[in-house]
């Protein structure tokens, strides 16, 4: 079969007939995936806020609350069991990563201790801020924060020495660090303000 | 199968290398290569779609005026790539979240405008269908390749099971400057074993 030449009718109708096609082509896809992908994104945070916060009975995503820390709002998904607050999930973030916009989801239990965390969002380096995932986990040294109270212990790396800081930096990423330790001071503020009028009360910040 | 086929895969594979040969999608190739996994996920995602874009592209050629075929074609793989992209995110999150952020990046990729202009523009399905499947597991081996070398060299492992101690690794390989080097030393040894 020949070529269609390339008159100005001819580029007009293949062009928009590829468009119409590939729109439509687009649309459907859009429309049928549409309720997986948001249930998808759905599942993983409901996964992430059961393994991170103390066992609960309610539905923490109902339940959610915004509390502001420094103009950024920090979401609180509370963890209760029988109606009583045991801790909560709290969902971070701030911008001062190494590449921009760090989000971390952060569990509490009902005095204040670390349960677990999970990195939500990042952009670090990998290798280097990106470590972050599994550093803080890690019980070697000073690194992990699993367990520990920020009322109790200075959440700031080791190199500031001006705010005692009791947990070792990522190496060679001291910059994610900071910004993943001042990610869990503030989730851990909010989690305060968040618990004062719930009935627990947790120790000031140190 | 047809000899001609087998020719026309095997091109792509070795003789016509996209990455190590033509050094076409060298941006995707060097950004998504860190790790052996991640450089057999982008390989394999560019390849579906390659295959896939070189079918339809042979298909519709014939309608297609050669002065808007290049709008034609992006417009073609761009569908592709955004259907590919929807139905990961849907039904396999698992894979979104180690790959999400590469698969736009295979609509600028050039081997797929590429084989689209070079090959499918000019043959038939069948042989379209034989140069994508080609041309993908070339880019497939060469990624796979350049993630295991960088991943070995940076950070001790093989699709992320330790060899030796991470502290021992050279970082460098890991980031942007070690994926040049590696590629640099890749394609001359490459080029070494094709000429011998």
């Amino acid at each position: 079969m020949k070529k269609l030449a390339s008159t100005l009718p001819n580029m007009l109708l293949s062009l928009g007939v590829i468009g119409v096609v590939a729109g439509a082509l687009l649309g459907g896809m859009y429309a049928i995936t549409k309720d997986p992908i948001a249930k998808a994104e759905q599942n993983q945070l409901t996964a992430s806020i059961a393994e991170v916060a103390p066992p609960f009975n309610n539905s923490p995503e109902e339940d959610k609350d915004t509390v502001s820390i420094d103009g950024k709002d920090f979401i609180v998904y509370p963890a209760m069991e029988n109606g009583k607050l045991t801790g909560a999930a709290v969902l971070g973030y701030n911008m001062e990563g190494f590449s921009g916009e760090v989000a971390v989801l952060c569990g509490f239990d009902s005095v204040g201790n670390v349960i677990d965390y999970r990195v939500i969002r990042h952009a670090e380096t990998p290798g280097l801020g990106a470590k972050m995932e599994e550093w803080f986990h890690d019980p070697t040294g000073a690194r992990s924060i699993i367990g520990k109270n920020p009322s109790i212990e200075s959440f700031y790396v080791t190199k500031d020495k001006d705010k005692q800081g009791s947990v070792d930096a990522i190496t060679a990423a001291t910059i994610s660090s900071r910004a993943f330790l001042k990610i869990i001071r503030e989730a851990f503020v909010a989690y305060r303000d968040y618990s004062a009028d719930k009935g627990l009360n947790i120790n000031e910040l140190k | 199968m047809d000899k001609s086929y087998w020719k026309i895969f095997w091109n792509g594979v070795i003789p016509g290398n996209p990455v190590f040969v033509l050094l076409l999608g060298i941006c995707a190739t060097l950004g998504t290569t860190s790790s052996a996994m991640n450089g057999l996920m982008m390989g394999i995602a560019t390849a579906v779609v390659l295959v896939c874009s070189n079918i339809v592209v042979s298909l519709v050629k014939d309608f297609i005026p050669d002065k808007v075929r290049i709008p034609a074609y992006i417009v073609i793989i761009a569908t592709f790539v955004s259907v590919l992209q929807l139905a990961i995110s849907a039904w396999m999150p698992a894979l979104n979240e180690s790959l999400g952020i590469f698969i736009p990046l295979i609509v600028v990729n050039c081997i797929l405008l590429g084989r689209a202009e070079a090959f499918a523009g000019k043959n038939n399905v069948t042989a379209s269908f034989f140069d994508g499947l080609g041309c993908g597991v070339g880019f497939i081996l060469a990624l796979t390749l350049l993630g295991a070398v960088r991943e070995f060299l940076g950070v001790g492992a093989l699709f992320g099971a330790k060899i030796y101690p991470e502290d021992y690794g050279m970082l460098v390989f890991v980031l942007a400057p070690g994926a040049f080097i590696a590629l640099g030393y890749l394609i001359a040894i490459v080029n070494k074993i094709r000429r011998v």
